[in-house]
């Protein structure tokens, strides 16, 4: 409670918000001087049954140590984001989760990440079963140069999830449905996905990942190119789909991370702070370095 | 601090010289575009000022009478007869009829009129058509080349006509009367190369190049994407990949006729492949154009935006499907365009075809692969060289179909591309 006090109490004193903003620098370094505990994460990082159970994760950049020490859970059907300046190390956390970085030459995980209870980094682990069952929206709406349709029918077509026409037809229109796009997008399916706003299309891409039914959907700042009414739209989208899937979103947006979230994480130089539920983390920060990002003094 | 009003000056007064600059700048683009433009103007001009009489003939339209007895022939069926017969005396007596006041003396000139294959053609005619004996039928002949310049060029002093003034005044005199034509040259397109400029075609060295082309575009295209597709998608970055890359690019840049020298030295020499045929035409083009064709399609590959490729990965398409569903696709306009680009290269290309020998006399059109063939530009480089003057408009008339294969492929190539691109 004590802590609460301190933000509206800050908020409220405009000379010390003015000295934040003619100083940001010294009062980032400040800030960052407030210690943080290799490996060690503040807030409650653990949860009962787990859909992630991540152990360790250290991610290289050739020699640079881009996460440092990460341990974490990732609760079954809830909705975690992750907060943290830029470069903190957020994204390239997210895109371990479903292996995105295999692509880069000069990457290296280290540490345990395991999905259900099986390490998906195991040699014997196949990456495209993994980004089955792991989907991803990216942060610019990506959709593929083809029509709407086979933009959502393409993740069923190449893993044969429907054996006929009919049923590819059923899995398009309800992923479509799901991701909030049927109406507008049912009198045009064949026409060719760029068309669309980008709104819709960031909308259409979480209908093409979720159209391979996966168990996790991956977030990369869905919403960091759109307008507030898109953006309110897809958050919209996320809290209804956090019923059935567990989602994990990278956000620039404080005020998203406490719309859509359960949990949130704080990630700050590739160390993971804080970890709680959102509300805490929003209203209560226990670390100093959480406080200062979330009151804006810094990122 | 400069104050406010100062500073506003002193962008005004530089916002001149700014925009003097601009001008200047635009005007040297101008004056670089009118001289390239220039260049090809005259060009073109002059090229198709000397080679458009090139697509013109002159024809000479007799009524020969075949006579057995002046021609020692009885039965145009008998090849022996056929053999030992006089089909030029048939030829010149109807010249001689039309012409009242040329004499005995003037068989040779008389002679001098008509084509020297024009005997040919009478022999093969008659033999085609045995009950012509003994009448009389109107059949059009090549003029001799001699009268086609006459025809063409008199008053022209860049060629020496060969006629004297007695033939040329029964030239004029036979023109207005219609015996003595000029028309499309349609011998031009349907046979090979002669030794008579007036019967020299260009088809022969058509069908080559096509048939070379053919070579090229089925092994270079294959090969020169697939390589682009592994270097570019599946191939370890170290320093066996670098060293195959820098000399890809260095290849690019190696001199045609090096490749000429390679294939003689390895087609022809150590794998014994016959000499001047388009096969092995094709292949040294082949090494000539791959460099291109997978620099081209590298750099289209890599143009693809990784978001697409990010896109496809994270639903779960494999290495493979990622190829050939999204990258492939999106970048196959570029990589038409590139390997159009090199075709038409190789289009071009006479160095290295000289030495695998394929700028050899050949008058037969070729019919396949493994037939002694020439290519367009052999055949312009050949009859560019040749001292006979009617051969300077057949090469410039050659020059301009060469052109119009180069035009009509690199407007397929911007068709191929406008056809394929799509918005992303």
């Amino acid at each position: 409670m004590n802590a609460n006090e301190n933000i509206v109490s800050e908020a409220g004193r405009p000379e010390e918000k003015v000295m934040a903003m003619k100083d940001p620098i010294e009062d980032a370094a400040n800030a960052q001087s407030a210690p943080i505990q290799e490996g060690k994460t503040v807030g409650k990082p653990y949860v009962d049954d787990p859909k992630y159970k991540l152990r360790n994760v250290e991610v290289f950049y050739g020699e640079d140590r881009a996460i440092k020490d990460v341990s974490l859970d990732i609760a079954r059907n809830q909705v975690i984001s992750f907060i943290g300046p830029s470069g903190c190390g957020k994204s390239t956390f997210l895109r371990c989760l479903n292996r995105m970085n295999d692509s880069i030459d000069i990457c290296r995980v280290k540490g345990d990440i395991l999905l259900d209870d099986e390490n998906i980094y195991h040699s014997k682990k196949d990456v495209v079963e993994l980004r089955a069952r792991v989907g991803m929206v990216f942060q610019k709406p990506n959709p593929f140069p083809k029509s709407i349709y086979d933009n959502v029918a393409y993740g069923p077509r190449i893993h044969g999830l429907a054996n006929r026409k009919s049923d590819l037809d059923d899995i398009v229109e309800e992923s479509l449905r799901k991701a909030g796009l049927w109406n507008e997008a049912k009198d045009r399916l064949h026409s060719i996905a760029t068309g669309m706003s980008g709104g819709q299309q960031q909308r259409l891409c979480i209908a093409r990942a979720i159209a391979v039914s996966p168990e996790v959907v991956l977030m990369d700042e869905p919403c960091s190119a759109l307008d507030p009414i898109a953006t309110a739209r897809i958050e919209e989208l996320i809290s209804e789909l956090s019923e059935s899937y567990t989602i994990i979103i990278v956000t620039h947006s404080m005020q998203q991370a406490a719309r859509v979230s359960n949990r949130t994480a704080y990630f700050h130089m590739g160390h993971l702070v804080e970890v709680n539920e959102t509300n805490k983390v929003f209203t209560a920060p226990e670390h100093k370095l959480t406080e200062s990002y979330i009151t804006g003094r810094f990122g | 601090m400069i104050d406010p009003k100062q500073q506003a000056d002193i962008i005004h007064r530089s916002l001149k010289r700014r925009y003097r600059k601009e001008r200047r700048f635009r005007l040297y683009g101008i004056i670089a575009i009118s001289i390239a433009l220039g260049a090809l103007v005259i060009l073109f001009a002059d090229i198709i000022n000397k080679g458009h009489s090139g697509f013109l003939k002159t024809t000479i339209t007799l009524d020969v009478e075949m006579d057995s007895e002046r021609m020692y022939l009885e039965d145009p069926t008998n090849r022996d007869e056929v053999r030992m017969a006089d089909f030029v005396e048939p030829l010149i007596v109807s010249l001689a009829d039309i012409l009242p006041e040329a004499t005995e003396d003037d068989r040779n000139a008389l002679r001098g009129l008509i084509n020297p294959y024009a005997s040919n053609q009478l022999r093969d005619e008659l033999v085609a058509n045995p009950d012509w004996m003994g009448t009389t039928q109107t059949i059009t002949f090549l003029a001799h080349s001699d009268v086609d310049v006459y025809n063409k060029h008199k008053g022209n002093d860049a060629y020496s006509i060969k006629l004297n003034d007695q033939q040329q005044q029964w030239v004029d005199e036979l023109q207005e009367r219609g015996i003595v034509e000029t028309s499309f040259n349609d011998v031009f397109f349907t046979s090979g190369d002669s030794r008579d400029p007036a019967r020299a075609g260009v088809l022969g060295a058509i069908v080559g190049s096509l048939l070379v082309m053919f070579i090229t575009l089925v092994l270079s295209f294959p090969i020169g994407v697939a390589a682009a597709i592994y270097l570019e998608e599946f191939a370890p970055r170290n320093k066996f990949t670098d060293f195959i890359e820098v000399n890809i690019n260095n290849l690019a840049a190696v001199p045609s006729i090096i490749f000429g020298l390679l294939g003689l030295a390895v087609f022809i020499n150590l794998f014994g492949m016959p000499r001047s045929v388009p096969f092995v035409g094709g292949l040294v083009l082949t090494l000539m154009t791959l460099p291109t064709i997978i620099i081209s399609s590298r750099a289209a590959i890599k143009s693809v935006p990784p978001s697409i490729r990010e896109a496809a990965e994270g639903i779960g398409a494999s290495k493979m499907q990622v190829v050939l569903h999204h990258v492939l696709p999106l970048a196959m306009p570029g990589m038409l365009t590139g390997s159009i680009i090199g075709m038409a290269q190789a289009l071009g290309e006479t160095a290295p075809l000289l030495l695998i020998g394929m700028v050899a006399f050949i008058v037969e059109v070729p019919e396949g692969f493994f037939d002694a063939a020439t290519v367009l530009p052999v055949q312009v480089f050949l009859w560019a060289g040749s001292p006979e003057l009617a051969f300077i408009e057949r090469a410039s008339a050659a020059i301009m179909v060469l052109l119009t294969f180069l035009l009509g492929m690199n407007a397929l190539a911007i068709w191929l591309r406008k056809r394929l691109e799509r918005r992303w």
